[in-house]
């Protein structure tokens, strides 16, 4: 039997990997916006099982809300990132430190 | 309110500003060369109608729309018109720099509407949906801007951080969020509260939410420990760009935690109060302190609005009605004293010149006394200097700290105001007191000089009548 606390196991481990894949990241930006949206869908597992639990319609509709906007968010992230690259040539995260003091 | 159509209507300044941010877009993409100048009047022009708007709707009590999703009080109208006229003010200094670096696209204008609308929609926001779509429309919109200048590495450099930390801060948010509404069973703030308020929910778990939705606040306002990005995303933008970026975020980071922490989780109270503490006490040692080591001007005003920020974390904290209305003071004079700041650098950077480092404030008094007295203004004000509005502003927020009982902190943040003077000063000392390296002379469009003239002669005016903007803030938050 899967229950609500399965669930939140799930989504608080995906939370914590995509956090510590964006801290201890050292190599490639777009590893970075993977973690980030895997963040959100973290989010988005809490918000349906709670929903499901509480029989209430809010929290599935929440789920849209933030699909949609972590949609748009990635292609901002992106568009940046070739901005980024076509200054730069490279996406290393260890190459982002010309701002300093 | 039953029907669409009144629900509609409350919330007509938004539906105009979305419609009319659309139409600017899709109009400029037409009008070719001309499309600049279309944008920025027009621009003005529906700021102006809907900040009008707003002012017409005033409303003693508060009024629900959309079944309770949005919110209609005296906060929301106040921080509408604030935030209206901040982005006003902000185009009108940042389009002769534009137009100097020959960066005048109409995209700055209509990124800066949506930009407003989405402090307009967290000034309403009454439920976690609300808060949490303006939020992201406000900072995708800032992400967007600090790229503006496609060519610069900096600019690029700090939008991705700007954007990867951005993006922390909203999942953090969200997860807590996530937890909440798990634990209440609900996503309006008002039943929220009636939930904590009635009954005794698991307080760990609760602790546990809360302290997710501290962090991602936190993170935007850019408090210490979360401030990496501050003075990156402050340096790399173009300086138009962090005109903006010093300004309307702040309004829209306060009425977000207002609405968050008082109106939805005033019962967890004792609990966030202990979180902000240890915040505000990092952010204004570290702000004042780590400013004074700074040479560059941009990077140095950054680390003093993180020491601001501590400030309106300070009177946010003391969780009385009369902390909330200093700290709405607070953010609103500091919004002033950040716009004529970087309105002057942005004015002497229009002129050809990089104004990025402090010792090219050099000799400004002699060769622009005007400016430079304006620049004095505000950098007396930001040290909370008396004859300037940023002393009373301190003061304020010192009095509700000292009412609420919390004496240390008040010492401490009179002690570090002191620290900062030093780096304020050292301003002055560059303009006034150092031979220019070169001369330079004023030219350009007056609307952008008259307005920073009466932003700095504000400054002083505010002094001598605190009471018309205190009155309003404590009638707004009552």
């Amino acid at each position: 039997m899967i229950t609500l606390t399965h669930f939140l196991a799930l989504g608080a481990i995906l939370f914590s990997l995509g956090v510590a894949g964006i801290f201890l990241n050292r190599k490639n930006v777009i590893l970075l916006l993977m973690a980030i949206e895997l963040m959100l869908l973290a989010v988005n597992m809490n918000f349906i099982a709670f929903s499901h639990y509480l029989d209430d319609l809010a929290g599935q509709v929440f789920v849209f809300f933030i699909l949609t906007v972590s949609a748009a968010e990635a292609a901002i992230g992106l568009a940046i990132l070739v901005v980024l690259y076509r200054v730069r040539q490279t996406i290393n995260v260890q190459d982002l430190e010309s701002l300093k003091g | 309110m039953e029907s669409l159509g009144a629900d509609v209507m409350l919330a007509l300044p938004e539906v105009i500003l979305l419609g009319a941010a659309s139409t600017v877009l899709v109009l400029s993409l037409y009008a070719g060369r001309a499309g600049e100048a279309l944008a920025f009047w027009s621009s003005l022009a529906v700021l102006g109608a809907v900040a009008v708007l707003v002012g017409f709707t005033t409303t003693p009590q508060e009024t629900f729309a959309f079944g309770s999703l949005y919110i209609h009080d005296p906060l929301a109208v106040a921080v509408k018109l604030f935030a209206c006229l901040t982005a006003a003010v902000v185009f009108m200094y940042a389009r002769p720099y534009l137009q100097q670096r020959s960066h005048a696209r109409p995209e700055f204008y209509v990124l800066g509407l949506f930009a407003t609308l989405g402090v307009l929609v967290m000034a309403s926001a009454h439920n976690f949906i609300l808060v949490y779509l303006g939020l992201e429309l406000l900072s995708l919109c800032l992400y967007a801007l600090v790229v503006f200048e496609r060519d610069s590495s900096d600019a690029s450099e700090a939008a991705i951080k700007y954007f990867v930390l951005g993006a922390i801060a909203s999942g953090m948010l969200l997860y807590g969020m996530s937890i909440l509404y798990g634990l209440t069973g609900s996503l309006d703030l008002a039943e929220i509260s009636a939930h904590l308020g009635s009954r005794t929910t698991d307080s760990i778990a609760l602790v546990f939410a809360l302290a997710f939705i501290v962090v991602g606040l936190a993170f935007k306002f850019g408090a210490v420990p979360f401030h990496m990005w501050v003075p990156d995303v402050y340096h790399g933008a173009p300086t138009a760009v962090t005109l903006f970026i010093a300004t309307m975020p702040k309004l829209a980071a306060f009425v977000m935690t207002i609405r968050l922490l008082s109106n939805g989780l005033q019962e967890l109270l004792t609990d966030w109060q202990q979180m902000l503490v240890v915040v505000t006490v990092l952010s204004v040692i570290f702000g004042n302190v780590i400013a004074i080591a700074q040479s560059n001007i941009k990077r140095m005003l950054a680390y003093s609005a993180i020491s601001h920020i501590g400030f309106i974390l300070l009177g946010i904290l003391s969780g009385s009605d009369f902390g909330y209305a200093a700290a709405l003071f607070y953010t609103v004079i500091y919004v002033l004293m950040a716009a004529g700041a970087f309105g002057v650098l942005v004015l002497f950077a229009s002129q050809g010149r990089s104004m990025d480092r402090l010792v090219d404030l050099k000799g400004l008094g002699k060769s622009s006394p005007w400016f430079a007295l304006i620049m004095l203004l505000l950098m007396f004000s930001m040290a909370g200097v008396p004859l300037t509005v940023g002393f009373y502003a301190k003061l304020y927020i010192l009095q509700s700290l000292v009412q609420d009982g919390m004496l240390w902190l008040a010492i401490l943040a009179i002690v570090m105001s002191v620290i900062g003077a030093f780096y304020y000063l050292r301003v002055v000392k560059y303009m006034y007191f150092d031979e220019p390296d070169e001369q330079l002379h004023v030219r350009g469009p007056g609307l952008a000089q008259a307005a920073l003239s009466v932003n700095g002669l504000l400054v002083i005016v505010l002094f001598v009548f605190p009471n018309t903007l205190l009155d309003y803030c404590v009638r707004v938050l009552n």
